[in-house]
């Protein structure tokens, strides 16, 4: 901000620093916006492509009931499934970060991560804005397929929540979002240290899958025992960051946690995505420095 | 708006802008060994070495200067340019500019400063360059008048108004380097660092960008630090040249001071009434061309005095020029002559080796 130069007098007028951060960080949104436009055919069709694994999943439990004369699987009936799937559905749209650790990571390794060291801008900041655009285009994209699904599998829904809940639900998705972007970013960052990250990214992406409620609702865990006395595996992943980043959401829509464990939960996550923020800035700032020092 | 740490920086009375005392980096490198063979092994021992990019460089710029930094690849240019921008951190030695450690990243020092690497963009590829400029106005809180009339002056200097208005992946290499400058100057940095601003460009192009960068220079007083293979854009720009090879200074003052202190000849060319008898010349001097009645001569410069008295009496001349040598010969020569601190291999293009580890 203080500027120094006497032959070039208040150059660079400070705008004022907070309102200054916020107008970067709208400029960056409008234009990875616009940069999202540019490839919009894509776009719209890995949009429409996402909802092809759903309808196997619903195809799969289907079968499952079919072939078992019970009328629900640990505490779900075939309706909450389906629901539930659909749900899990929104959460991975806010959570699910395609790209982002292997952009960072490829930003490394061909050295275009340069620019963010030399510009007084901050490299997280300018990722969440880019991301926030490109989910913003992707819900904008998503909503008429999203609200047909829905509206065709309306049958399979419990009655709507109440507001409470809803705001709760609302809180949850947000937080997901942020835990989501974190947990990647962070991963994408191990590109300081190693040159190759796809590997680690794949690892991450299966205990995701396991561990999130991707594949089957987290609760289902239960009743499968850890060897520790009154400790369930849900008990254990309940502590993980994971299932915040697709089941827990989904969980407060259906009503699958309640009351104190609603708000035990909540809080969880909000810790997760704290203790993540951290983690993150710790990597970039540590990053960066074995960067400047080994490489450049 | 506060005056903490300024001040100290630049001083009408000419206190460097850049200041470097023995500044130097090493890198340590992994030998990858051919064959699937090595390969394997090297997942258990690896060999690395360190390469000294830059040895104990000293040097200081004040304002409003134009230096050019010559050497041959991999004598480290770059990895200079890295240092004072910040984005590597020195082994040893340290750095001033602008009053600020480079490396510690300091906003209020990014702000003041530009950097211009070759091809690696800060233009967004997809959009428009007005786009970028407009996040670069945010990036550096420029104010809008200023911003506008700043980039309006840019742009006209180049001629390239309408093309901020195209998509960046559609322009041709030239155009994409100048809208790269533009983005660079918008925030009027103090400091400029540009890495072969010019390669790769036409001589249209290239002539361009130096009648921009000098009036930019000279009108705007902005300090220029500039790595090339050019001797076009040295012989342009720059009054102050500093010859790199193998990571120490080799050479640093004007241009002429080169040519004074490297060269030994001068070309002397003649058209004579008749072609030569073969080695009818030599007595003169090295023949270094031939054609027909045209001849070229190296002439050492010490007897240059007493050789072309000698040339007008004894043969049929109908014309002569006495010329420098090209600049370019002279800086090859330079490259190739200079000791190589630690090399078995004096004439390697890449940094010497120094010391081997397991």
């Amino acid at each position: 901000m203080s500027h120094a130069a006497p032959a070039a007098p208040s150059s660079s007028t400070p705008v004022g620093r907070p309102f200054a951060g916020l107008r970067i960080w709208f400029t960056m949104l409008a234009i990875c916006l616009e940069e999202r436009l540019v490839y919009r055919g894509d776009f719209i069709i890995g949009t429409l492509m996402r909802f092809l694994p759903i309808v196997t999943q619903v195809f799969l439990w289907t079968a499952v009931f079919n072939a078992t004369s019970r009328a629900d699987i640990a505490g779900y009936s075939r309706n909450d499934i389906v629901a539930y799937y659909l749900l899990t559905m929104v959460t991975r749209a806010f959570s699910s970060m395609p790209g982002l650790s292997g952009g960072i990571a490829r930003s490394v390794r061909d050295g275009s991560v340069k620019k963010y060291l030399v510009q007084p801008v901050d490299y997280v900041g300018y990722l969440l804005a880019a991301r926030i655009a490109h989910k913003l285009i992707y819900y904008i994209v998503a909503f008429l397929p999203f609200a047909g699904v829905f509206y065709v599998c309306r049958s399979y829904f419990p009655p709507v929540p109440e507001v409470g809940t809803i705001a709760l639900y609302v809180v949850s998705l947000v937080l997901s979002f942020l835990l989501g972007f974190l947990l990647e970013a962070t991963l994408g960052m191990l590109g300081f240290w190693f040159l190759e990250v796809s590997s680690i990214i794949f690892a991450y992406m299966l205990v995701q899958y396991l561990l999130s409620g991707h594949m089957f609702p987290i609760d289902m865990l239960a009743d499968i025992p850890t060897g520790i006395s009154g400790i369930s595996a849900a008990d254990v992943v309940r502590w993980l960051p994971f299932e915040y980043t697709a089941y827990f959401p989904a969980a407060v829509w259906l009503g699958k946690v309640q009351g104190a464990a609603l708000f035990r939960d909540l809080a969880i996550e909000a810790a997760w995505v704290v203790v993540m923020a951290v983690a993150c800035r710790i990597a970039w700032w540590r990053g960066t420095r074995r960067y400047s020092a080994f490489g450049g | 708006m506060h005056n903490s740490n300024r001040g100290e920086p630049v001083d009408p009375g000419g206190s460097p802008v850049i200041s470097v005392d023995s500044l130097a980096k090493e890198y340590r490198v992994y030998d990858k060994p051919e064959g699937l063979l090595a390969s394997v092994t090297g997942l258990f021992h690896r060999t690395s070495r360190v390469v000294e990019a830059l040895r104990g460089v000293s040097l200081s710029v004040g304002k409003g200067e134009f230096v050019a930094l010559l050497g041959p690849n991999g004598a480290g240019k770059t990895t200079f340019l890295k240092l004072l921008s910040g984005i590597i951190t020195p082994s040893r030695g340290t750095a001033r500019v602008l009053g600020h450690v480079p490396w510690e990243r300091a906003d209020d020092f990014r702000r003041r400063f530009a950097l211009v690497m070759g091809q690696r963009n800060q233009l967004w590829w997809d959009l428009p360059a007005a786009e970028s400029f407009r996040l670069h106005k945010e990036i550096y809180r420029i104010d809008s008048a200023r911003f506008e009339r700043t980039r309006d002056e840019l742009v006209d200097l180049l001629g390239v108004r309408q093309l901020m208005l195209q998509p960046v992946r559609e322009l041709s290499l030239g155009e994409r380097m100048k809208l790269e400058l533009v983005a660079a100057l918008l925030h009027e940095p103090e400091v400029l660092f540009l890495d072969e601003p010019t390669i790769g460009l036409d001589v249209v192009a290239q002539h361009l960008i130096h009648t921009f960068l000098k009036a930019v220079q000279v009108e705007r007083r902005v300090t220029v630090v500039l790595t090339t293979h050019y001797m076009k854009d040295v012989a342009a720009l720059c009054e102050r040249v500093v010859v790199i090879t193998h990571g120490s200074i080799l050479h640093d003052g004007p241009l002429e001071e080169i040519v004074d202190r490297f060269t030994t000849h001068k070309i002397v060319t003649l058209d004579l009434d008749a072609t030569p008898a073969p080695g009818q010349m030599e007595r003169f001097g090295f023949p270094c061309e031939i054609r027909g009645p045209r001849v070229t001569l190296r002439i050492d410069r010490t007897r240059i005095a007493d050789v072309l008295p000698e040339i007008l009496r004894s043969e049929d001349v109908r014309d002569v020029s006495v010329e420098d040598v090209p600049l370019e010969e002279i800086v090859a020569e330079l490259f190739r002559a200079a000791p190589n601190p630690s090399g078995p291999n004096p004439s390697g293009p890449k940094p010497s080796v120094v010391e081997a580890t397991a």
